[in-house]
């Protein structure tokens, strides 16, 4: 029935290694639904809205003001998607981890791997990996459909204009980095729907909260969040789409507090792991 | 083999395990008893590095768990039936651990066909029922063939075709030189599974001994006598340290005294005997004779007097 005779089989040498947990969290990355259904989520936000933005961008073209076509940007335009796309990118990033707590599957796989660190670096790697190709093939056709949209009606952008293709990569960056941070967000929280309502919070609610303060107070604040540094990645003008004409961080300036956000949750996290029984 | 040494587990005021100390031995089924609650799962969870113990200690040949070099294919453990991404199949549940400890793929189709889920081994295992489950949860234990196995209430869920082959499965993994843990709240189970206890109430260990030895300790051990001349042997019995209770139907049914001291009692005074039946307590009434004590002894703890204290035998 089991295939030892009572000599038990010898042990191999060496030890459990990061490339076994790495391909283990492959193999349960593309082996439950719900990672293709936010994927998809993912490509039809970020690109349909994307078209409805360059659709309703290049019908008003003709009756714009003087200002408005100054600050045109068509690139921007085209990534509007992104932020929504973000959405999807987020609960993948929450039920990488989260659904191993929400199902007790956790247990079998700290069995399996005892240190959580090996645990959360091969998630976010495997995660990160799959977020960043989707997001960045997301964001290029995004961008491509977006143009192709406008051509004729408004302005449009090449690859090869000034910060373009900058902007384009920063997209999928953007969607990338933040869904790591719902990863360590779920690491942290390890329910499911708690995480996900923080990550919306955060990305969502929170600009909601700060437009309302005055720009004195609301501005310092509201350019540290991730929406707002989102916007202005994809943008080839500092002030991305969020307005009020006060410039936002610029692209590395941005992208390097993504990476903070994102590290800081995996870190907070992976230490939680450590310290909390599963 | 398994070696846990003062384990202590706290949950805000209350001890979950309280100083556990007991091995595990190879080659032998270790059943693992204590009525719900008392700390058995808890005790499992910190043997497998799950729990962090906030006192004490608990290896598994020799390290501890969190320093074994291939965990699965040194410890197996059924924890909780529900281990399992509902969404996923059991092959690539299977599929996803093995891979940690660089097992073969083979080995995966292997146990699948050795606990019986070949045939619905792509289905998600959301859909499965209870006993189908655990057979996964089975799987995934066997998955390293390793040579320390524990199962948390194994039984759970399982048809009686199911138990039986749990129960022969312990028994032949112990035959095989592995050390096997299994946790029950079913004395009657472990009667029938065990060959040593570890018996634990209120997270205190209350015996660590063979099956037969912890039943033969047990004082609901009684004989019974059927005489025509009962009183002169009462008083002989009592005289010598045995406790006589007569039943309705008129047999003597006496404690801490052997069939064979009876015997000869009764030879010495010339009373004829019709019947002198030893009766071995049951698994079942020496683990409730022994969990009751200790329920008392701690109820007796928290809200002791002196006066009460001193009342008791």
């Amino acid at each position: 029935m089991v295939a030892t005779a009572p000599a038990l089989r010898a042990l191999p040498s060496g030890r459990y290694r990061f490339s076994g947990a790495l391909r283990s969290e492959w193999t349960k990355i593309r082996t439950v639904r719900s990672t293709a259904w936010c994927l998809l989520a993912t490509v039809v936000a970020g690109i349909g809205i994307g078209i409805l933005a360059s659709a309703s961008e290049a019908s008003r073209w003709r009756n714009g003001g003087v200002i408005d076509k100054l600050l045109f940007d068509p690139t921007s335009v085209s990534l509007t998607g992104l932020i929504f796309g973000q959405l999807a990118m987020g609960v993948l990033g929450v039920l990488t981890m989260s659904a191993e707590y929400g199902s007790g599957s956790i247990r079998a796989t700290l069995a399996a791997i005892p240190r959580r660190p090996v645990v959360l670096g091969a998630k976010a790697v495997v995660f990160g990996v799959v977020a960043f190709v989707v997001s960045e093939a997301v964001s290029f056709a995004a961008f491509f459909v977006g143009q192709a949209i406008m051509a004729g009606s408004a302005p449009t952008a090449t690859l090869s204009d000034h910060d373009v293709l900058r902007a384009v990569i920063g997209g999928g960056l953007f969607l990338t980095l933040l869904g790591l941070f719902a990863l360590g967000l779920a690491t942290i929280i390890r329910h499911t729907a708690g995480s996900i309502s923080t990550f919306v919070a955060i990305l969502l609610i929170l600009p909601l909260v700060d437009s309302a303060f005055p720009a004195k107070i609301g501005w310092p604040i509201g350019r540290y969040l991730p929406a707002t540094i989102g916007s202005a990645m994809t943008s080839t003008t500092l002030q991305g789409a969020h307005a009020d004409f006060l410039p936002s961080f610029p692209f590395w300036h941005g992208f390097a507090l993504l990476c903070a956000y994102a590290v800081g949750a995996l870190v907070i996290g992976g230490l939680l792991m450590v310290r909390r029984d599963p | 083999m398994i070696e846990a040494r003062g384990l202590t587990k706290r949950y805000g005021d209350t001890l979950a395990v309280d100083g556990l100390s007991f091995d595990v031995r190879p080659g032998l089924v270790t059943g693992f008893l204590g009525p719900n609650g008392s700390g058995k799962s808890t005790t499992m969870r910190m043997v497998m590095g799950l729990d962090r113990p906030d006192g004490g200690s608990v290896k598994v040949g020799g390290r501890r768990y969190h320093d074994l070099p291939w965990p699965l294919r040194e410890v197996g453990g059924l924890l909780e039936s529900k281990a399992v991404h509902p969404g996923r199949s059991a092959y690539n549940h299977l599929w996803a651990l093995a891979q940690t400890n660089d097992i073969a793929a083979a080995r995966v189709h292997e146990l699948l066909e050795v606990v019986g889920l070949a045939a619905v081994a792509r289905k998600r295992a959301g859909k499965f029922s209870l006993g189908m489950t655990q057979r996964l949860g089975i799987a995934a234990a066997l998955l390293g063939d390793p040579g320390v196995l524990l199962f948390d209430e194994p039984i759970n869920g399982l048809d009686p075709e199911g138990i039986l082959w749990v129960r022969t499965l312990l028994k032949r993994l112990a035959s095989e030189g592995r050390a096997v843990f299994v946790s029950s709240h079913l004395m009657s189970e472990m009667a029938l599974t065990a060959d040593h206890l570890v018996v634990i109430g209120r997270g205190k260990l209350i015996a660590d001994q063979p099956v037969a030895d912890f039943v033969a300790q047990s004082s609901r051990a009684s004989v019974r006598v059927r005489t025509p001349k009962p009183d002169p042997l009462i008083a002989a019995m009592t005289e010598a340290g045995g406790r006589v209770h007569s039943e309705p139907d008129g047999a003597l049914v006496v404690n801490g005294l052997a069939a064979a001291a009876i015997g000869d009692l009764a030879a010495g005074l010339g009373i004829a005997l019709h019947e002198l039946a030893p009766h071995a307590a049951s698994l079942e009434e020496a683990f409730m004779e022994l969990t009751h004590e200790s329920v008392e002894f701690r109820a007796e703890d928290v809200g002791s007097t002196p006066a009460v204290a001193e009342g008791r035998p």
